[in-house]
């Protein structure tokens, strides 16, 4: 096989290895963009992950999974929203220590479920598109969840930036004392975002447990996690950078296994930060021009807010 | 009722509080301490298989405790150390990083006896032991050889070290004996389980052209993945057939039973000593899975044949001539490789692309 001829399945591989992220990343965008910082990202995936799967190999259906798994992922998050929104606890700290207790419960949750078989979803095949040469595979031959992240993406940035709710998201994130005053609900709003991005995590694990590598394992979602929380910031805020940045990180993580498959002489340890000092990297640039951060980062993010305040 | 099962925490609270105790007062106490969890259907699962093999054999004489999912490191002290404080004689640990724990613990308690397995440092009381897996993928090697139709390997590597590089010259000379065009691509994912990372690496290699894909990495999805391709696959510490039961060829078992049945009799009769064990095909340490019904019956026969050999001393993994990728011969003509040579393999033979990583 000529070298040529991988540039199909890299491509195929890259869009599915970003699907988690997306899912994750944009959740958490919406949750930012309404003010609040929830760094319990990895843990929401991964009682998503163990939940949607545990519900699809009891009921042998992948969608009834889905949606159990988004669920999951919400339920966890509500746990957040209840203790930082309400309770006034620091966000930062609930975030870190809901990544925790994610893991352990999902460890505790998945016990009687390692090393059973689940069969992925299946792959599309549109007689004519998915025979293109190249990109065929890539663009019309993956299954329905890689769709849904991406169509996710315009939909999420109509309802931010074309919706009277979006407009009363951001203003809640910009500031949310005048938005309090102008008789927006910031508590119940905030609440319904984080709400959100928990159900996208829990997609996202799912994607992971019940697709990807349809199985469950302890930590499995190995810090995609906190990939998707970079993304965020990677993508100062806005949907379609997201799904760049989703796509620039499945891409290399992908590509660093064809390198060593090629028998091209790079330290395999160093390909495998590559990914992550990706991330780093283009963080980093972003963050040297401060003023666009600032133009996009909502005011208030992690700020805490009481009504009667 | 000889079988104490506890979690991690449930072991710290149970063992300081003597509840242990009160179970088996003559009874021999026999703990493990296992790396993952017992059910990772892999690595800690083979070794609590060899725990219960010891409940069914001497049950009536032992009492069994093991503790899953010990990390490597402080924690691995700390538990071996609360086994050894609470009455058990004769403990294993089954991973490489236990090792200096276990060490450690051993000089705190003279009269408690330790296997620790994979290791090389031993005491007046830490014994040693550890399998010749590379037999095994001789084995493999052979069957993969007759299977390819792509002449291209895909080998999933968990890390550089000699047990791994041995493995994958084991495999690549016997698969060369069959086929000489076939070339192995090794793809590393730094990680013992990690199934996201295995089966994007399975894929990268069938998209690269491999049609068999062989892995020393302890997760099935490369397993699962070579079945949704349609393709070959060689499963990794157990029986890995029910998660590709159509990919499957077969597997590197470790059989640990044996061993664990015959030490626990030596401390039980007092002839235990403080020995290194590196058992392999011949005494059962090593076992190949079931082969899948779809190889043809010449191929069986002759893995078959190679294990017997294996088995008679006829056959080594590593008989000369052995030329490294640059084609300089390392072991010559009429010479097999030394126990030492194979422990500290570094270097690829013929036939593998690409360079170990230093």
């Amino acid at each position: 096989m000529n070298d040529l001829a991988l540039i199909g399945p890299i491509l195929a591989a890259m869009f599915a290895a970003a699907t988690p992220l997306l899912f994750a990343a944009l959740g958490e965008l919406v949750v930012e963009k309404s003010g609040v910082l929830n760094l319990g990202v990895e843990g929401m995936m991964l009682v998503g992950a163990v939940c949607g799967f545990a519900v699809t190999v009891r009921t042998g259906s992948p969608i009834t999974g889905f949606v159990v798994a988004a669920l999951a992922g919400a339920a966890t998050a509500s746990l957040f929203a209840v203790l930082t929104l309400f309770l006034l606890a620091n966000q930062v700290a609930t975030g870190l220590a809901l990544t925790l207790f994610g893991v352990g419960l999902s460890a505790l949750i998945g016990q009687g479920f390692v090393g059973i078989p689940l069969e992925g979803l299946p792959k599309l095949h549109i007689p004519g598109l998915t025979d293109l040469p190249v990109v065929g595979q890539a663009l019309f031959g993956q299954d329905i969840m890689v769709y849904l992240a991406v169509a996710a993406v315009p939909l999420v940035h109509l309802f931010l930036y074309r919706t009277r709710a979006g407009l009363v998201l951001r203003a809640v994130g910009e500031n949310h004392t005048a938005a309090h005053a102008l008789g927006y609900k910031v508590l119940r709003i905030r609440f319904f975002a984080v709400l959100f991005g928990g159900a996208m995590a829990g997609l996202g694990g799912a994607f992971l447990s019940m697709d990807y590598t349809p199985m469950w394992a302890e930590n499995m979602t190995s810090g995609r996690g906190w990939i998707a929380l970079a993304l965020v910031v990677f993508a100062t805020w806005k949907p379609v950078r997201a799904m760049l940045g989703a796509w620039l990180f499945g891409g290399v993580t992908i590509l660093q296994l064809h390198v060593q498959g090629l028998g091209i002489d790079v330290p395999s340890q160093l390909l495998s930060m590559l990914p992550y000092l990706a991330t780093v990297l283009v963080l980093v640039l972003i963050s040297r021009d401060v003023a666009r951060i600032r133009l996009n980062a909502p005011a208030c993010l992690g700020k805490l807010f009481h009504p009667d305040a | 009722m000889g079988k104490t099962v506890l979690g991690l925490a449930g072991a710290a609270i149970a063992l300081s509080t003597g509840m242990g105790s009160v179970l088996a007062q003559e009874k021999l106490k026999v703990g493990f301490v296992y790396v993952g969890p017992v059910s990772d259907h892999g690595y800690s699962y083979q070794h609590d298989q060899g725990r219960l093999a010891v409940e069914k054999a001497l049950g009536d004489k032992v009492t069994t405790t093991f503790v899953e999912n010990v990390p490597e490191g402080a924690d691995a002290e700390r538990v071996i150390e609360q086994l050894a404080a609470s009455g058990h004689k004769l403990i294993f640990t089954t991973s490489f990083g236990f090792m200096n724990p276990t060490l450690k613990v051993a000089q705190r308690h003279p009269d408690v006896k330790f296997e620790h397995a994979t290791g090389y440092k031993r005491a007046a009381n830490v014994a040693t032991y550890s399998g010749r897996f590379y037999e095994g993928r001789t084995v493999v090697g052979a069957i993969a050889g007759k299977m390819t139709k792509s002449n291209i390997i895909g080998y999933i590597g968990s890390y550089p070290i000699p047990e791994v590089v041995g493995g994958i010259n084991a495999f690549t000379i016997a698969l060369r004996e069959q086929n000489p065009k076939a070339e192995v691509r090794v793809v590393w994912v730094n990680s013992w389980y990690d199934p996201g990372k295995e089966a994007e690496a399975a894929k990268a290699l069938i998209d690269q052209g491999a049609d068999i894909i062989v892995q020393h990495t302890d997760s099935p999805a490369p397993i699962q993945t070579a079945q949704e391709r349609g393709l070959w696959s060689v499963g990794q510490s157990s029986d890995m057939t029910r998660f590709g039961p159509k990919s499957h060829l077969t597997a590197i078992v470790e059989d640990w039973n044996g061993y664990y049945v015959d030490r626990v009799k030596a401390v039980l009769d007092g002839s235990w000593k403080p020995i290194d064990t590196w058992g392999g095909i011949k005494t059962g340490m090593v076992e190949l899975a079931p082969y899948n019904p779809a190889i043809p019956a010449e191929v069986v026969t002759l893995a078959e044949q190679i294990k017997a050999d294996i088995v008679s001393g006829k056959r080594h993994s590593f008989q000369g001539p052995v030329k490294d990728q640059s084609g300089k011969i390392v072991i010559p003509e009429g010479k097999t490789a030394t126990d030492e040579q194979i422990l500290k393999m570094d270097w690829y033979v013929e036939g593998v692309q690409g360079k170990v990583p230093k």
